[in-house]
């Protein structure tokens, strides 16, 4: 039974000069749904993920997030959503407990939930020990899993994770994938943009994929694979485009 | 606005500024330095004084007048080679000049000190028959060299008087007076120099503001903010308050190290209150060119070379180097460095008008600065 839309897309172009990013994209997230968006690099995620956090403006269409218009109200929706940047985004000098608070006074937290918070996420990310190290000390995985706890610490209703384990060891991607369902168990919405094909597949609720900034799917997994014929979400995608999604692999 | 996100963006500004070497150094290692440095260099020079000898006012109450233990005296004294005498007929002129920096210290000599040499030469084993006297010295005490040096000189020049070049006794009668710390209006190089410290300190507010953003502009973490409610007026808030802190601390820096140096300022604690907050206005203008600078550029490295477009000119035209008043009138921190040596070198009052109108001037032109500075960062240098 459908608990009513988180995010509404509605004819979405996002157009630099001569480029068109995101081209009349079109979309429903439910809420308590983690909705991956599937494409390769380039397709326009990165771009629509930017204008759903109110941080891009469209050229034409609308979006809203949990009700909130993005061109009009991008702050209401700010207060509302956690943001895990592709590019691991963390201030150096800062430890990675300073780095998780520092957002977490951001969103002006109660002190005592923000660090009651700040330390069940860094369990969960496995930065426990390590939490009192400068980030600028870390490996790549360590400051991708601080980014991501930087992103959850206030707890968001939607958390928008642009490609959130990206260069993390297999033990600390399956940390990640437990901490994204942890997320649904607990009724919040993720969408979740990424060119695994396992991780969509293990995590989506629907996929939503994506090619020169248009939709061209939008099913569960399940269903698309077998709308297709198709073993896997890679061979849907190959049957759409006769491209690979990952095509430097 | 909200304060909490204020506190917690200016907390995060201060630990770059400790955490990073570069910025620390910049912001609080590098007044340290150039304050100490300059001090050690030309604290000593000015009046036409050599750092290497000292002139001892002479003053000789001697009631024998011409007594050979006051003239031997005062020709150890000469023969050091690092004191130069002069003779004074008074102790009122000597202290006048002393006062004025003619001089960097009087020796008094008692009108028994003829007397107290003789009793004890006669009687080396009777202490019980000395006439006991103390022979007056004053110094300089804005020269911590002076103070240093002069007292055991004139101490050792006194014993070899007495007993030649080695012998010693474990008492006298006469003894070296503690010296009296006089503050000389006598002004170094040092002294002018000061004033033009503080400004100095404050324009490389310019670089440090332009690396800090471009720097989080290409490592996103511009961005990351911007994902949270934070405001870009909570962002440029928080930035100029870290500024403005690191602005008072360098005031108190410049302050605390020029004193220890030598610099002895006439201000008063309301001079020394509109001192800062002339900085701080100063501090605050170069908030705004940082800004500008972190706009026109991509990196942070580009950055710091564009920040010296605004930090040049403020270093070489406003702060010590001496140059013709028409052009460094283009600058604001010629306005600081007059304002401060008004204050801390003439004594002016607050009330005086150049002082007035030097706050004045840097108020407005830092207030415009800003307002631009944040207007095209806004428009441009938010990525």
């Amino acid at each position: 039974m459908s608990k009513g839309a988180a995010i509404v897309v509605e004819s979405l172009v996002k157009r630099y000069e001569e480029v068109t990013a995101v081209d009349g994209l079109s979309f429903e997230v439910e809420l308590g749904e983690i909705f991956g968006l599937l494409g390769p690099n380039g397709a326009g995620k990165s771009t629509t993920i930017n204008i759903l956090s109110g941080i891009l403006e469209p050229t034409e269409g609308s979006a809203t997030v949990l009700g909130f218009d993005v061109h009009r109200d991008p702050s209401k929706i700010k207060e509302r959503i956690g943001v895990c940047p592709q590019e691991p985004a963390f201030f150096p000098y800062l430890t990675g407990r300073e780095n998780i608070e520092l957002i977490g006074d951001l969103h002006l937290m109660p002190r005592k939930e923000l660090r009651e918070r700040t330390d069940a996420l860094l369990d969960s990310v496995g930065l426990g020990e390590a939490s009192s190290r400068r980030a600028g000390q870390y490996s790549g995985g360590m400051v991708r899993r601080t980014s991501l706890a930087m992103a959850l610490v206030h707890d968001p209703e939607i958390a928008f994770l642009d490609e959130p384990t990206v260069g993390l060891d297999p033990q600390s991607r399956r940390a990640t994938w437990d901490l994204i369902r942890d997320l649904r168990e607990r009724g919040r919405t993720v969408i979740l943009t990424t060119h695994y094909i396992e991780e969509a597949e293990e995590l989506a609720d629907r996929v939503g994929i994506i090619d020169h900034g248009t939709l061209i799917a939008l099913d569960t997994p399940k269903a698309l694979m077998e709308e297709h014929g198709a073993g896997n979400l890679e061979e849907v995608f190959i049957k759409l485009t006769g491209r690979r999604i990952r095509e430097e692999v | 606005m909200k304060l909490r996100r204020v506190r917690a963006l200016v907390a995060k500004e201060l630990k770059r500024l400790v955490r990073e070497p570069a910025n620390l150094f910049m912001a609080i290692l590098f007044p340290l330095i150039l304050t100490l440095a300059f001090g050690a260099a030309f604290g000593g020079m000015g009046s036409g004084a050599g750092a290497s000898t000292y002139t001892v006012g002479f003053v000789d109450l001697d009631a024998s007048m011409g007594s050979p233990w006051v003239n031997s005296f005062r020709e150890g004294l000469a023969d050091t080679g690092a004191l130069v005498v002069a003779e004074y007929g008074d102790n009122a002129t000597a202290q006048a000049d002393l006062l004025q920096g003619k001089v960097d210290a009087v020796v008094v000599m008692p009108a028994d000190f003829g007397e107290s040499v003789d009793s004890f030469i006669a009687h080396p084993t009777e202490p019980g028959l000395w006439v006991n006297t103390t022979i007056g010295l004053a110094v300089d005490q804005g020269s911590m060299i002076v103070g240093a040096a002069v007292p055991p000189m004139i101490s050792q020049v006194l014993a070899a008087t007495v007993f030649g070049e080695t012998a010693m006794a474990d008492s006298l009668p006469f003894e070296l007076g503690v010296p009296a710390q006089v503050a000389s209006s006598r002004l170094t190089q040092f002294d002018f120099m000061v004033p033009g410290m503080f400004a100095y300190s404050a324009i490389f507010v310019t670089m440090l503001v332009a690396q800090g953003f471009s720097s989080e502009r290409e490592q996103g973490l511009l961005r990351r903010v911007n994902l949270t409610p934070t405001s870009p007026a909570e962002v440029i808030v928080s930035q100029i308050v870290a500024n403005l802190i690191t602005g008072a601390i360098q005031v108190a820096i410049v302050y605390i190290s020029s004193g220890f140096m030598g610099f002895r300022s006439q201000a008063s604690p309301i001079g020394i209150a509109y001192a800062l907050i002339i900085v701080l206005f100063l501090v605050l203008c170069n908030v705004g060119f940082g800004l500008i600078t972190a706009s026109l550029v991509k990196s942070s490295g580009a950055a710091t070379g564009l920040s010296f477009v605004f930090i040049l000119p403020q270093m070489l035209l406003g702060t010590f180097v001496p140059v013709s008043k028409e052009i460094a009138r283009f600058v604001p921190s010629y306005y600081v460095t007059d304002a401060l040596t008004s204050l801390f070198l003439r004594g002016a009052p607050l009330s005086s008008p150049v002082v007035m109108v030097d706050l004045l001037v840097v108020a407005v032109v830092s207030v415009v600065v800003a307002v631009l500075g944040i207007a095209v960062f806004q428009r441009f240098g938010r990525g």
